[in-house]
């Protein structure tokens, strides 16, 4: 098995699913209690990566960070390289590609949170960052929490983002979906088949206990 | 400016309702508004202006010399701003949080010892110490109105916005609670505006009251005034004709209480204890009329008086009659004609024990409840 494969992989997933809580849940509050009647374009971007072909999604990215693109040259020009083929930019294309598995579950759980308790917290003082830290968060916790793990897990599998913007180096961009395939080309069947069944039980077991916690949760605090 | 709140407030949802409204509570002393309206009047988006959750058209609410809204001015502050003590009508308890949590959650500005000593206090002036460490879903409904009346209460807001504070109850604990809440906003004096559309919790707790109907004020005045007198027919269709009398309870045995109203004993059904002092009520088509020497029936209260005023109100005609105090009587037009009631006619009322309520009287001590 590739340990440094596994090890670009765990590191990436880890990384996107952080910073899809930082960028994730002020997009879903937005989403989730805008009143803006222009909303839903903002959705179906937000929507995109979920029907987008990983390699159309992973040229664009590719193009908009690479050094012909005004980000991609302030970066170069910061971080004296260019994005493109880094960890770095892959980690950018990672959380573009992972965001609606991050944010939909996030918006949903928002959604399902009674607006009169939100307005009982504010008439009772509470400011609208207060409320959402000590009410509506706590409250979405299921919610939150399958969104930070789904954007773990999707990041886990993802291979034609990672092709089109991060290559194939390795201890850099080499992941384990790259690997396998690296293997099969190579004939190695053996090989591959010791990675993907790692990813597989990797991936089920983060399922598993997604699910099992949703209904653990669904238990204490049912639904009205 | 005088200690009062002033609201002026224009608000136009299309096709549904326009809402116009003046009203004035004084806030030294505090008094007790009613907002008083069948369902879909308006009278909550009424309480959500007042809190700011909802923004009028137009107008203004000046509260105490702040101005909440200003239309013209563009001045809209929000209702962490207004410090109020608000009770939803379905509570909105938070349901994560235990009872002591939630009555704390309006404390966030006071040191931790103060909160908790604050929170202790609240939970004991409203009876519920003992279930502080309860989730909301583990209460009774009698028991989450109470945690939401202290959760409302523990901030001592500047004003008090209950929207159909016992509508969420059954019968006999309303009956209950209606008595400790009248006396507990005596005892609290926070101004406060309640809206309701049930006429026992108007009277028992309502200083003033304003009666709406789809959007428009129809009568304001004092809730007994506004019972005994509805200004037309459309006071009328919303309040029902109503005799509100103060009485004193003389004797309660057996579920049956004797009251002295003006002079006159008339007999009461009383379900609850309510304390001496209260307000009788009789529904105008529970008064049955007949001419002198009606004989012997099942009602309990027989009053011999004279009709004083006949008023049509359509199919039926409210008769006036004086029999010590002023009853109003609600009949057909045919039984005017049978009975050939005239101004001046003396008649026999008479009405069922159960036809007599009893409400307490905002003025009166607490009735002892277990």
């Amino acid at each position: 098995m590739n340990w440094i494969a596994i090890g670009v992989t765990f590191k990436l997933a880890t990384l996107t699913a952080c910073a899809l809580v930082v960028l994730g849940l002020p997009i879903a509050y937005w989403v989730s209690f805008s009143r803006w009647r222009w909303k839903f374009l903002v959705e179906s971007v937000v929507a995109l990566p979920l029907v987008l072909p990983p390699t159309v999604l992973g040229f664009y990215i590719l193009v908009a960070i690479g050094p012909d693109s005004p980000f991609g040259r302030l970066y170069a020009n910061l971080a004296g390289h260019p994005l493109p083929f880094t960890f770095e930019g892959l980690l950018i294309a990672s959380i573009l590609y992972s965001l609606p598995f991050a944010v939909q579950p996030f918006a949903a759980a928002f959604d399902q949170v009674d607006r009169r308790l939100i307005e009982a917290s504010w008439t009772l003082g509470a400011s609208r960052l207060r409320t959402f830290v000590e009410l509506i968060l706590p409250m979405s916790a299921a919610g939150v929490v399958t969104g930070v793990v789904l954007s773990f897990a999707h990041t886990l599998g993802e291979f034609g983002v990672v092709l089109m913007v991060g290559g194939n180096i390795e201890g850099v961009t080499r992941t384990v979906s790259i690997d396998i395939y690296d293997e099969v080309q190579a004939l190695n069947y053996a090989g591959a088949a010791q990675t993907a069944v790692f990813l597989l039980v990797v991936s089920y077991g983060i399922l598993l206990s997604v699910y099992a916690m949703n209904r653990k949760v669904g238990a204490v605090w049912p639904q009205k | 400016m005088a200690a009062e709140m002033t609201v002026d407030i224009r608000k136009c949802f299309p096709g549904r309702l326009t809402l116009d409204v003046q009203l004035v509570l004084p806030v030294a002393p505090p008094s007790v508004l009613i907002l008083f309206g069948p369902s879909g009047s308006g009278k909550t988006t009424i309480l959500r202006c007042l809190a700011g959750l909802e923004r009028p058209d137009h107008g203004h609410i000046h509260f105490n010399g702040e101005t909440w809204f200003d239309g013209r001015a563009g001045v809209h502050t929000t209702p962490q701003a207004r410090c109020l003590g608000c009770m939803f009508q379905d509570y909105a308890l938070f349901p994560g949080k235990t009872v002591a949590e939630n009555v704390a959650y309006g404390l966030a500005d006071l040191p931790a010892g103060e909160r908790a000593k604050r929170v202790k206090e609240t939970l004991e002036l409203l009876k519920v110490q003992s279930m502080e460490a309860l989730k909301p879903a583990q209460l009774s409904g009698g028991q989450q109105q109470r945690v939401a009346l202290a959760r409302a209460i523990a901030r001592r807001p500047h004003l008090l916005l209950l929207d159909e504070p016992l509508s969420a109850l059954d019968a006999p604990t309303r009956a209950r609670v209606q008595g400790e809440l009248r006396h507990l906003l005596k005892q609290l004096a926070i101004p406060s505006v309640v809206v309701t559309h049930d006429w026992g919790e108007a009277l028992a707790l309502g200083d003033r009251m304003v009666v709406i109907g789809d959007g428009q004020m129809l009568q304001a005045g004092t809730p007994q005034e506004i019972f005994n007198r509805p200004k037309d027919a459309e006071v009328v269709r919303i309040v029902g004709i109503e005799t509100a009398l103060e009485g004193r309870v003389r004797e309660s045995r057996d579920g049956l209480a004797t009251v002295d109203v003006a002079g006159v004993t008339l007999h009461a059904l009383a379900e609850v204890s309510v304390g001496p002092d209260v307000f009788v009520c009789i529904r105008a088509e529970d008064v049955v009329l007949a001419c002198d020497g009606g004989g012997t029936t099942s009602a309990r209260n027989q009053l011999r008086g004279r009709v004083t005023e006949i008023a049509s109100m359509g199919a039926l005609v409210r008769v006036s009659v004086d029999c010590g105090f002023p009853l109003s009587a609600v009949v057909t037009r045919a039984a005017v004609d049978d009975l050939g009631l005239a101004q001046g006619l003396s008649v026999t009322a008479s009405m069922k024990a159960g036809a007599v309520h009893l409400v307490p009287r905002r003025d009166a001590p607490a009735p002892t409840t277990a």
